[in-house]
């Protein structure tokens, strides 16, 4: 029923961190998730491009060395798309995802309860229709625990250096195209969308 | 101790911060970070509060045991991070209809709440179907190049997209 005390401890800590960089880096916040798509906003992408390069490079390292094991989730490609797509409207209309919609509760974000109660009612469906899934969709298509190397034979240092080179040149063009002044840098709440009077409801800046 | 007190970082600099943060979970726990598998446990522990029964019968919710794990920790400390982090930068915010939603869809609170109820059922439905979020697929799986996690990775964008153009296409220009 319980995982070891220092292990909690361990996961306690991780999450401290992981939900205060979560805040630092604002994508608790509805206008931010939900102006990446609408490709406004693109501090989601930069978010999750970089955790994706530092934290592959350094796993990749670990684990050439032996000290850690890969956690390859399997390819049932039905109910990988299903899922995504599903997952990515309802991420739209919430302006969360699961961790950020903690987070934003935790800012205080009155919105985000309704969503979290929301997501315990989807679990809780979903339940119900797992056999009927792991019967049809998620058999559909199985390719196991394929990674991008072990399809194509490139090796992951390759995709690695690839995606990190990929991301620099995607960095470059969005920071370029924030300072040229069409879009300005969506940083500063306070002077990013003028708003009608009265009908901000956020708290926080004066 | 003014990098505490800020309201934001460089996303670079967030996004490099959790990186290294999968190395440490990974390192101590032998785990990828990751959120939604903690809704399942909740969910079969409220449920085996009401019918014990039935979550006994459900695979899906006894493979998931209700447990006090690694993760069901995570998500609570993710709850004190964030708060620490508003806390201490005056970040705090009491939002109930945001700006952005009230200039499209007007200022009913009910309307909101409606609609962040059925996005919140969407994304753990999809969650579960997928096998991962935004955070075991998203981030721990894709910087682990599984195709998986690139597929989720890919149609949550898209329909993101698609679902955000449709909503706000009357906005679209003078946001």
């Amino acid at each position: 029923m319980f995982d070891s005390p220092g292990k909690l401890a361990l996961g306690l800590l991780s999450g401290i961190l992981f939900g205060f960089l979560l805040q630092k880096g604002r994508v608790t916040k509805y206008d931010v998730i939900v102006k990446q798509f609408l490709l406004r906003d693109f501090t989601v992408l930069k978010i999750m491009l970089t955790a994706i390069v530092v934290g592959g490079v350094g796993i990749a390292a670990f684990h050439s060395a032996g000290w850690v094991h890969l956690h390859i989730k399997p390819a049932l490609l039905g109910g990988t798309i299903l899922g995504g797509l599903i997952f990515g409207a309802g991420m739209a209309l919430l302006g969360y995802c699961p961790g950020t919609a903690v987070g934003a509760a935790a800012e205080g974000g009155r919105h985000a309860c309704p969503g979290i109660l929301g997501m315990l009612a989807g679990t809780a469906v979903y339940a119900e229709f797992h056999g009927f899934f792991s019967r049809t969709l998620l058999k559909a298509v199985d390719l196991g625990k394929a990674t991008l190397p072990s399809l194509t034979g490139i090796g992951a240092g390759w995709w690695l250096a690839g995606l990190a080179a990929a991301s620099c040149g995607i960095f470059i063009l969005l920071e370029r195209r924030e300072r040229s002044g069409s879009r300005p840098p969506e940083q500063a709440p306070s002077i990013r969308v003028p708003t009608p009077a009265g009908s901000s409801r956020q708290g926080g800046d004066p | 101790m003014k990098w505490l007190t800020m309201k934001s970082w460089s996303p670079y600099v967030i996004g490099a911060g959790i990186g290294l943060l999968t190395w440490f979970t990974l390192l101590t726990v032998d785990t990828p970070l990751g959120v939604s598998t903690t809704f399942v446990r909740a969910v079969g522990s409220l449920e085996k509060s009401v019918a014990p029964d039935h979550v006994a019968q459900n695979p899906y919710l006894s493979k998931h045991g209700p447990k006090l794990d690694w993760q069901a920790l995570l998500v609570l400390g993710v709850f004190l991070g964030a708060f620490l982090s508003a806390w201490w930068s005056g970040d705090r915010s009491k939002e109930k209809v945001p700006a952005l939603w009230e200039r499209r869809f007007g200022p009913g609170v009910a309307r909101r709440y409606v609609a962040a109820f059925v996005g919140g059922f969407l994304i753990l439905f999809g969650a579960r179907l997928a096998d991962g979020c935004t955070s075991g697929h998203g981030i721990s799986g894709s910087l682990q190049l599984a195709l998986s996690s690139w597929t989720f990775f890919i149609a949550l964008f898209a329909a993101g997209v698609a679902t955000a153009f449709a909503l706000f296409r009357k906005e679209r220009g003078n946001v």
